[in-house]
C-alpha cells in the first residue's frame, strides 16, 4: 500500500515537473497540489466536453433560426454555486491549516540568523560558525531561520523544501523547515532585487545528523585558528577569518617584498594606515584609498600611481581570485593604528560556492 | 472614403454618410466629441501599445532561449520585463476593452446619441496620451527596472529613471477614472425608453461594474506612485525602513489597486464574451441575472482580496486566511459565469465562425487561469509558487489570455458594425486557432517551470529549466504569427472587405438596429427598447420556454 502511494506520488510529482520532496512540508504541499489539480482537470474536462458536444449538437443549420428560451431554475443556480464553493472552501481550509503549521516553528528548532544583501546570503549560528552562501544544516531536525535584509527586499526560496519567505529590511521575518534528505539544494532569491537578482546563489547543505554534529564540533573547536601556513590552502578550503587569510595571501603572492606592514617606507607604500588615507597621485589628484582603490591597484597598478613611487608593480589580474583580493583588502583594513579595536572580522567563512 | 460599390450582391448597403466621413479633415478627428471616433483613437493607441509590449515580450522570450546571456545584458533584461509589464498593463489591458468597445458600443447598446460627457471623453484620450508619453519618455531616458510592481525599497534605490514612469502611471490613472465616471453616468441617465436595468445588455453590466472599480480603486495607485516618486526625488521616508518607512505598507497600497485592476482588465472582456456567446449561439442569455449580478459581485469582493499577493511577505496568518477565503468567492462568481455561458449554448443555433474560437479560447483560459488562481489562493500552495513562473503563467492566462480573447473576439464580432465590412472568415478562424494554440504553447511550459521552481524575473536560470524555456519561446512565435496575420487581413478588410449590411447576423441588440457603420448621431430616430436584447425569435412565433 505504502509502495503504491510512493509510486503514485512519484508519478504525479514527475508529471507536474515538481522537484524532489526534501522537507517535511513538501509532501503536505504536494498532496494538496495533487488534490486541487486532479479535481480541476476532471471538472474542466467535463465542462469542456459538454461545451464541445453542444457545438456539434446545436450547430447552426439555418441563418437566423429561432431558438427556445431556456433559463436555469433556482435549484440549478444553487448547485453551480455550491459545488465549486464546497471544493474551494475545502482546499482553502486544508491550505490554511498547512499554512498555520508552516508559520509555527516547533519549539525545539535550532535558530540560524540569515542576512540577505545584494546579492548574497549570510548565515550565522548564534553560538557557532557563520558564513556566506552555504547554510549547513542537519537532516531530521527543525531549523528556524530568522531573516533580515541589509538593503532591499529579498526572498528566501528553496524549491525542494517548498518554502519561501520574504526577507525585509528593517524587520525580522521567520521561516522554518525540517530537511528529510541529505543533499545540496539551491537557494533562490524570489523577490526582484536588481541586476544580479538571478545570481543571488546560495545552497543549503543537509548533512546526516551525526555528520552535522561532527562538522559543528570541528567548527566550534576553533579549527579556524589552526590553519597551516604552508600556502597550500585555496579560498575553497581555507576555514579562517578573512584577515588571517589575507596575511597568508600577502606572503604567498610576494606583496610584502615591496609593501611593509610595520609602517616603514619601501618600494611601495606601506600598508599601515593605508585604508581611508587621503593619497596624492602622481597627476596631483587626491583620492581616498578605499576598498575600490585598493582592489583597482592590485588589478591595474599603473592607473593611479601614488606620487613619489615608481611604476614597478606587476598586475595581479588573473593571479588573485576574488576572495583573495577581498582577503587582502580586509588585511590592509586591519592594519589601522587609529582603530579603537583591532579585531579581525568575524565574517565571512568561505565555503565553496559555484558562480557562473 | 468614397465607395465604388455601396451595395453588395445580396443587397447589403454601405451608407454614403457615416461617422467616419461625416466631418472631414484631421481637426475633425483630433477634436471630435463623437464616442465612435474616440473609440477608434483608442483602438489605434492601444493596438500600438500592444505591438510595443509584444515586441518587448518577444525579446524576453528570445533572451531565455539559453540559460545565460543570449542577446541582452542583465540590466537591459530587467528594464525589458518592467517595460513589457507597464506597457501591457497600463497602456494596453486597462484601457483596451473599455476605451475601444466601451466607448464604441455603450451608447449604441443603450440607444443613446453619445456618452454623458463627450468632452470629458475626449479629454480622457489626451490624458492617456500624455501619461503614455511621459512613461515612454522615462523608458527612453534610462528605463525603469523594478518590475511593474515597483516594490520598495528596491524601486527607491535603483538608479534607473523610475520617476517619469511613476508619474506617467499617475496621469494614466486620471484617464481611467474619467472614462469610468463617464460610463457610470451614461448608464444611469442615457438608457433608451423601455430599457430597464434588467434589460441592459450584459456588456453594459460588465462595463458598469468595471467603471465602479476604476473610480474607486485608481486613486490609490495614483497616490502610491506619487508617494514613491516623491520619496525618490526628495528623500521622504514613506516606505524606506532606513528612514522610518514601511516597505510592506507599500505592498498593501499597491495591491489594493492592482488586485481590483485585474478585474478592470477581465470584467469588460467577460461582458464581451457574454455578448459573443449569446450572439453566436442565437440563444437568450441563460441565467441573465446571475451573470449580471456576478459582475457586481466580482467588483465588490475584488476589493477585499488583495492580501493574497502577500502570503510570504510576513503578514499575519489571520490576514492570510481571510484574504484566501475572500479570494475563493471571486472564483465562485467566475464559476457562475462559466456555467451560464456553457448553458447558453444548450439548444442554441451555434454559428461556427471566428468568434466561436475566441469563446472557446476564453473559456479555456478563464477556467484554467481561474482554477490556478484558486490554487494560488489556497494559502499553503502559494508558498511554493509565489513569485515563480507559475504565477506568471497564471496571470497571463487570466489577464492576457482572457483579455486578448475578449479584445480580438470583440474586434471580429463588431468589425462589421464598426467599419461596415466583413473580414475573411477563413483567415479569421486560422489566425484565432494560431493564437489560442500559441498562447497555450507559451504558457503551459511556464506553469511547469513554476512547479519546478524557476523564480520570475530571472535573467539567468539553472540549466534544469532550459528545455521548458525553449518550449515556451517556441510557443510565443506561434502567438506572434497569429497576431501578425490578424493585422494583415483586418487591415485589408477595412477597405476591401465585403459589405456587411446593418445586421449581418440578425441580432436583436440596439447596436444592430442602425446602419453599419453607424451615422454620426448613432440612430436616425431615437430607438426604444421594448424587446430584450437577446430575442432570437420571429415576431408572432410561439416561443418554447424551458427551465432546467
Amino acid at each position: 500500500m505504502k509502495a503504491l502511494g510512493n509510486m503514485l506520488n512519484d508519478l504525479m510529482r514527475q508529471m507536474l515537473f515538481l522537484p524532489e520532496q526534501a522537507s517535511t512540508i513538501s509532501t503536505k504541499i504536494d498532496f494538496l497540489h495533487y488534490f486541487v489539480i486532479i479535481v480541476t482537470m476532471v471538472a474542466s474536462t467535463l465542462v469542456g466536453l459538454l461545451a464541445v458536444s453542444f457545438f456539434f449538437k446545436y450547430r447552426e443549420t439555418k441563418v437566423g433560426a429561432s431558438t427556445p428560451i431556456v433559463n436555469p431554475s433556482g435549484r440549478f443556480e444553487v448547485v453551480i454555486i455550491s459545488v465549486p464553493l464546497i471544493f474551494f472552501l475545502a482546499w482553502g481550509w486544508i491550505g490554511f491549516k498547512d499554512y498555520l503549521w508552516y508559520t509555527s516553528p516547533p519549539k525545539n528548532a535550532t535558530d540560524v540568523y540569515v542576512t540577505a544583501k545584494k546579492w548574497m546570503w549570510h548565515f550565522a549560528y548564534p553560538d557557532g560558525p557563520n558564513g556566506n552562501a552555504v547554510l549547513t544544516v542537519p537532516a531530521n531536525r527543525p531549523i528556524r531561520l530568522l531573516m533580515t535584509s541589509r538593503d532591499v527586499i529579498h526572498s528566501f526560496y528553496v524549491p525542494e523544501f517548498r518554502i519561501k519567505q520574504d526577507v525585509v529590511p528593517g524587520r525580522y521575518t521567520e521561516t522554518w523547515f525540517e530537511a528529510v534528505k541529505p543533499g545540496r539544494y539551491r537557494i533562490f532569491c524570489a523577490e526582484m532585487c536588481g541586476t544580479w537578482h538571478s545570481q543571488m546563489i546560495g545552497y543549503v547543505v543537509v548533512l546526516p545528523p551525526a555528520e552535522f554534529d561532527t562538522w559543528m564540533a570541528r567548527q566550534r573547536l576553533g579549527l579556524v585558528g589552526k590553519i597551516d601556513t604552508s600556502g597550500s590552502d585555496t579560498a575553497d578550503t581555507f576555514r579562517g577569518d578573512l584577515v588571517s587569510y589575507g596575511r597568508k595571501v600577502a606572503g604567498a603572492q610576494g606583496c610584502l617584498k615591496c609593501h611593509s606592514i610595520d609602517g616603514s617606507q619601501h618600494i611601495g607604500p606601506t600598508w599601515v594606515d593605508l585604508y581611508k588615507r587621503p593619497t596624492t597621485l602622481e597627476n596631483g589628484q587626491t583620492i581616498i584609498a578605499d576598498e575600490g582603490y585598493l582592489t583597482d591597484s592590485m588589478m591595474d597598478p599603473y592607473a593611479k600611481v601614488v606620487k613619489g613611487y615608481q611604476k614597478v608593480m606587476p598586475s595581479f589580474r588573473g593571479r588573485l581570485t576574488a576572495p583573495e583580493a577581498a582577503a587582502l583588502v580586509e588585511f590592509i583594513k586591519s592594519l589601522r593604528t587609529d582603530s579603537l579595536e583591532n579585531l579581525s572580522s568575524k565574517e565571512p567563512v568561505y565555503g565553496p560556492v559555484e558562480r557562473r | 472614403m468614397a465607395q465604388s460599390n455601396d451595395v453588395s450582391a445580396d443587397g447589403a448597403k454601405y451608407p454614403a454618410v457615416h461617422y467616419m466621413n461625416a466631418d472631414a479633415g484631421i481637426k475633425s478627428w483630433f477634436l471630435t466629441l463623437d464616442h465612435k471616433r474616440i473609440a477608434l483613437m483608442y483602438l489605434v493607441l492601444t493596438t500600438l501599445a500592444f505591438i510595443v509590449g509584444g515586441l518587448f515580450a518577444m525579446a524576453l522570450r528570445i533572451e531565455h532561449l539559453t540559460p545565460d546571456r543570449t542577446i541582452m545584458g542583465a540590466n537591459t533584461y530587467n528594464r525589458m520585463f518592467t517595460l513589457h509589464g507597464v506597457v501591457m498593463i497600463f497602456l494596453f489591458m486597462i484601457p483596451a476593452v473599455p476605451g475601444v468597445f466601451g466607448n464604441f458600443l455603450l451608447p449604441l447598446m443603450l440607444g443613446a446619441k453619445d456618452v454623458a460627457f463627450p468632452r470629458l471623453n475626449l479629454l480622457s484620450v489626451y490624458v492617456y496620451a500624455a501619461g503614455a508619453a511621459l512613461a515612454l519618455y522615462g523608458m527612453a531616458s534610462g528605463g525603469a527596472d523594478a518590475g511593474w510592481t515597483f516594490y520598495v525599497p528596491y524601486s527607491l534605490s535603483t538608479p534607473a529613471a523610475l520617476a517619469p514612469v511613476l508619474f506617467g502611471i499617475f496621469i494614466l490613472g486620471f484617464s481611467s477614472i474619467l472614462t469610468g465616471l463617464n460610463f457610470i453616468v451614461t448608464v444611469h441617465t442615457l438608457r433608451a425608453p423601455g430599457m430597464t436595468w434588467m434589460k441592459m445588455p450584459l456588456f453594459v453590466w460588465a462595463i458598469y461594474a468595471t467603471s465602479i472599480i476604476q473610480v474607486l480603486a485608481t486613486p490609490v495607485i495614483g497616490l502610491t506612485a506619487v508617494l514613491v516618486g516623491i520619496e525618490r526625488i526628495f528623500g521622504f521616508g514613506f516606505f524606506d525602513p532606513s528612514r522610518g518607512g514601511d516597505p510592506v505598507m507599500f505592498q498593501h497600497m499597491f495591491w489594493f489597486y492592482s488586485h481590483p485592476a485585474v478585474y478592470i482588465m477581465v470584467l469588460p472582456t467577460m461582458g464581451v464574451i457574454s455578448e459573443l456567446v449569446t450572439g453566436t449561439a442565437r440563444k437568450n442569455m441563460f441565467g441573465y441575472k446571475a451573470i449580471a449580478l456576478s459582475s457586481l459581485g466580482i467588483a465588490f469582493v475584488g476589493f477585499f482580496a488583495w492580501g493574497h499577493h502577500m502570503f510570504v511577505s510576513g503578514q499575519s496568518a489571520l490576514d492570510a486566511g481571510s484574504f484566501a477565503f475572500i479570494s475563493m468567492l471571486v472564483g465562485v462568481f467566475t464559476a457562475i459565469k462559466v456555467f451560464n455561458w456553457v448553458g447558453t449554448m444548450y439548444r442554441g443555433s451555434i454559428a461556427i465562425r471566428t468568434p466561436l474560437i475566441y469563446i472557446c479560447g476564453f473559456l479555456f483560459f478563464i477556467v484554467f487561469g481561474g482554477m490556478t488562481g484558486i490554487a494560488l489562493a489556497t494559502v499553503s500552495l502559494d508558498i511554493h509558487w509565489h513569485d515563480t513562473y507559475f504565477v506568471v503563467a497564471h496571470f497571463h492566462f487570466i489577464m492576457v489570455g482572457a483579455v486578448i480573447m475578449g479584445w480580438l473576439g470583440a474586434i471580429h464580432f463588431w468589425f462589421p458594425k464598426m467599419f461596415g465590412r466583413m473580414y475573411h472568415e477563413g483567415w479569421g478562424m486560422v489566425s484565432a486557432a494560431f493564437i489560442v494554440l500559441g498562447f497555450n504553447a507559451t504558457f503551459i511550459p511556464q506553469f511547469l517551470l513554476g512547479n519546478a521552481g524557476q523564480p520570475r524575473r530571472y535573467y539567468m536560470y539553472d540549466e534544469r529549466y532550459w528545455a521548458l524555456n525553449v518550449a515556451s519561446t517556441a510557443g510565443s512565435t506561434l502567438l506572434a504569427f497569429g497576431v501578425l496575420m490578424i493585422l494583415i487581413y483586418l487591415g485589408y478588410a477595412l477597405k476591401n472587405g465585403a459589405i456587411a449590411g446593418d445586421n449581418p447576423w440578425d441580432l436583436a441588440g440596439l447596436e444592430w438596429k442602425t446602419t453599419s457603420p453607424p451615422p454620426k448621431e448613432n440612430f436616425e430616430t431615437p430607438p426604444t427598447a421594448e424587446e430584450d436584447p437577446y430575442t432570437y425569435q420571429k415576431k408572432g412565433e410561439t416561443v418554447e420556454h424551458v427551465v432546467i
